[in-house]
């Protein structure tokens, strides 16, 4: 009975493994295909079934007519990612920490209402949001700009430190922060040294989410930005013209997910929660 | 030199947590907070640390007003029920965390730190981080910054609660050499368990949902209690309180049990009087009052017998461990001179001598 259920569990984990990493593999295979190596049906053993090429991988880095340059688009996508999830971070864990340990009242609204608008900004679809930060953007002078780029992402992955950060700071016991000022320390200081050292589970989880929505948006990065400033999802389709070069496409897709995996294998780490069990029993 | 408060009031969605506490506790003096659950021991604890500022009424420390002192400018401590301590420190770390704030040099520190958790028995674990403590432990650890820190007000509350028998019953001992001392210090002990207060022989307050019912030395307070809520509260078993008459000659409990009339009734009117009793002043006898066993509840080694008869229930403190069964009969014998006497407005009308 145990093996029986042991050969489920594992093949049940084999084939969920090979839907999740299948297209990885269709991706990579392709990468090191040419013309004739895509369009001869589908063939994934190097050598044996296809003849490997790099020219997939070479043409990320010519800015002629048969590839795109894609060392900008890369740069420019960590800039604005980096720059913006970071600034989201600090904005978003301070004004979650206000949120979750002081009360605001202005009229019928209360601290419940101001984080449920900050989430409310994610609610809407982001084709309504798209013209009024477009012209915001005119307004400033900002449009195609990486500034630009990132004071919009701020918007938009501020919520989500917000989100992530109340809820665990609702999780630490009030009487943690009471010590901290019985023991000498001012508001911002049982922040510092108390409170936000025994809240890196939530700043990573906070963090991988700002970096992933970030790095992956497409919409913003493509209705604001036209030549000077182009970001790497916008860069990756730009790729898809009448002739798809798919060998192209799929280096491109592996070589803008890279960071993302690296990002989540070094964070993974931190995710234990478990770092919080000594502050109160 | 004291810290004083004055009709001290706090509601919370309409519901009284502080209701005019007014109170002098002394410098030097250990005072207990006794009350049940929600009586509003804690209340009181965070309005006098100031975590908690109240709607109405003032706190003075040595007749300064403390209402606009920010809680990290107080000299205050505060050991919670729960063990509340830093996790990414360890222990040294930890008792020295408020003396860093202090800017108190290195040396000077170490000094305090190592003192402190000597006195606690955790000179051994200061490297340890606070994961890899025991709950008794922990508490010691939070009690060691408190001491450390040799503030002007140490709030303790319900500190032994959450520990095991053995554990609470050592800490308590602990308890009276740690503070003896600190004839500077304003010391609050909050608890539930009279017995606490009675042990440390301490200034009692007695509190019942957001007043302060009585306040005085501990014995005093037992052998006198104010009125019929104190003399509930402040006893462990509760008091023993039944409904009677007051005759010329005699007491007649419940319109069934008749007792002689003891001396210390002799300055009473005749009337209608609520009796009480401490569970330990009655007794098991071969001819007293035909009673039926509810339940033997046996704490260590003594025994709480809980016995009925005509709607009327009396709970004994035995000594000793006694196996009886629900349905038993006994016979109560109630010692009168023991009688405690509470008027109809529940406030005390006579008690026995101590």
């Amino acid at each position: 009975m145990i093996i029986l259920y042991r050969t489920l569990k594992y093949a049940a984990i084999l084939l969920w493994s090979a839907f999740v990493l299948a297209p990885f593999m269709w991706a990579l295979t392709t990468s090191f295909k040419t013309s004739n190596g895509v369009t001869s049906g589908p063939t994934y053993l190097p050598w044996l079934q296809y003849e490997p090429s790099i020219e997939g991988w070479r043409s990320l880095f010519r800015s002629d007519g048969s590839g795109i340059d894609i060392v900008g688009p890369y740069a420019s996508s960590l800039v604005v990612t980096l720059c913006s999830s970071a600034i989201s971070l600090v904005l978003g864990t301070l004004a979650a920490y206000g949120l979750s340990r002081f009360t605001y009242r202005a009229g019928f609204i209360r601290n419940a209402d101001i984080t449920f608008f900050f989430i409310s900004q994610r609610i809407m679809p982001p084709v309504v949001l798209a013209i009024p930060f477009f012209l915001m953007l005119q307004f400033f002078g900002l449009l195609d700009s990486e500034l630009g780029l990132i004071v919009v992402y701020i918007a938009l992955l501020m919520p989500i430190a917000v989100w992530v950060m109340v809820d665990f700071f609702n999780n630490i016991p009030r009487e943690l922060d009471e010590t901290a000022m019985l023991d000498g320390c001012s508001p911002l200081e049982t922040f510092w040294r108390v409170i936000l050292p025994n809240s890196k589970p939530g700043l990573v989880v906070a963090g991988l989410f700002c970096i992933i929505f970030g790095w992956s948006d497409f919409f913003f990065a493509f209705t604001l930005t036209f030549t000077n400033t182009q970001l790497l999802p916008v860069a990756v389709v730009a790729l898809n013209s009448s002739v798809t070069p798919w060998w192209s496409l799929s280096a491109a897709a592996l070589i803008s997910v890279a960071p993302l995996i690296v990002v989540a294998f070094v964070l993974e780490r931190f995710l234990s929660r478990g770092n919080l069990a000594g502050a109160i029993k | 030199m004291a810290l004083t408060t004055s009709n001290l009031t706090r509601h919370v969605d309409g519901v009284p947590h502080l209701d005019n506490v007014s109170c002098t506790l002394k410098r030097g003096g250990f005072h207990v907070v006794v009350g049940q659950t929600l009586s509003g021991k804690t209340s009181l604890l965070r309005a006098l640390a100031g975590l908690d500022a109240p709607d109405a009424g003032s706190i003075a420390l040595d007749g300064r007003d403390q209402h606009r002192v920010p809680v990290w400018k107080r000299n205050v401590s505060m050991v919670y029920q729960q063990f509340i301590n830093y996790p990414h420190l360890s222990v040294y770390d930890n008792i020295a965390f408020p003396l860093r704030r202090r800017g108190m040099t290195a040396v000077e520190v170490d000094r305090k730190v190592r003192q402190a958790a000597h006195m606690v028995a955790l000179a051994p674990l200061l490297e340890r981080m606070p994961t890899a403590l025991s709950g008794g432990q922990q508490q010691r650890m939070a009690l060691a910054r408190s001491l450390a820190k040799d503030d002007d007000l140490l709030l303790l509350d319900e500190p032994l609660v959450n520990l095991d028998y053995k554990l609470r019953e050592q800490l308590r001992d602990e308890f009276l050499n740690l503070f003896a001392q600190r004839d500077h210090a304003i010391m609050v002990y909050a608890t539930t368990e009279p017995n606490e207060a009675l042990l440390f022989d301490a200034n009692v307050l007695v509190m019942h949902q957001g007043r302060l019912l009585q306040s005085g030395p501990a014995q005093q307070v037992y052998a006198n209690p104010a009125n019929v809520d104190v003399a509930r509260i402040f006893s462990d078993p509760p008091m023993n309180l039944m409904s009677g008459t007051l005759d010329a000659g005699e007491i007649l409990i419940n319109h069934a049990v008749r007792l002689p009339r003891p001396g210390h009734f002799n300055r009473l009117q005749n009337g209608n009087y609520t009796f009480g009793i401490h569970p330990c002043d009655l007794s098991l006898t071969s001819r007293g009052i035909g009673m039926r066993v509810d339940l033997a509840e046996i704490n260590g080694s003594e025994t709480y017998l809980h016995v009925s008869r005509d709607n009327a229930d009396l709970v004994l403190h035995l000594a000793g461990v006694h196996g009886y069964n629900p349905g038993d009969h006994v016979e109560t014998a109630i010692n009168g001179s023991r009688l405690f006497a509470f008027a109809a407005d529940g406030t005390l009308a006579a008690a026995p001598a101590p």
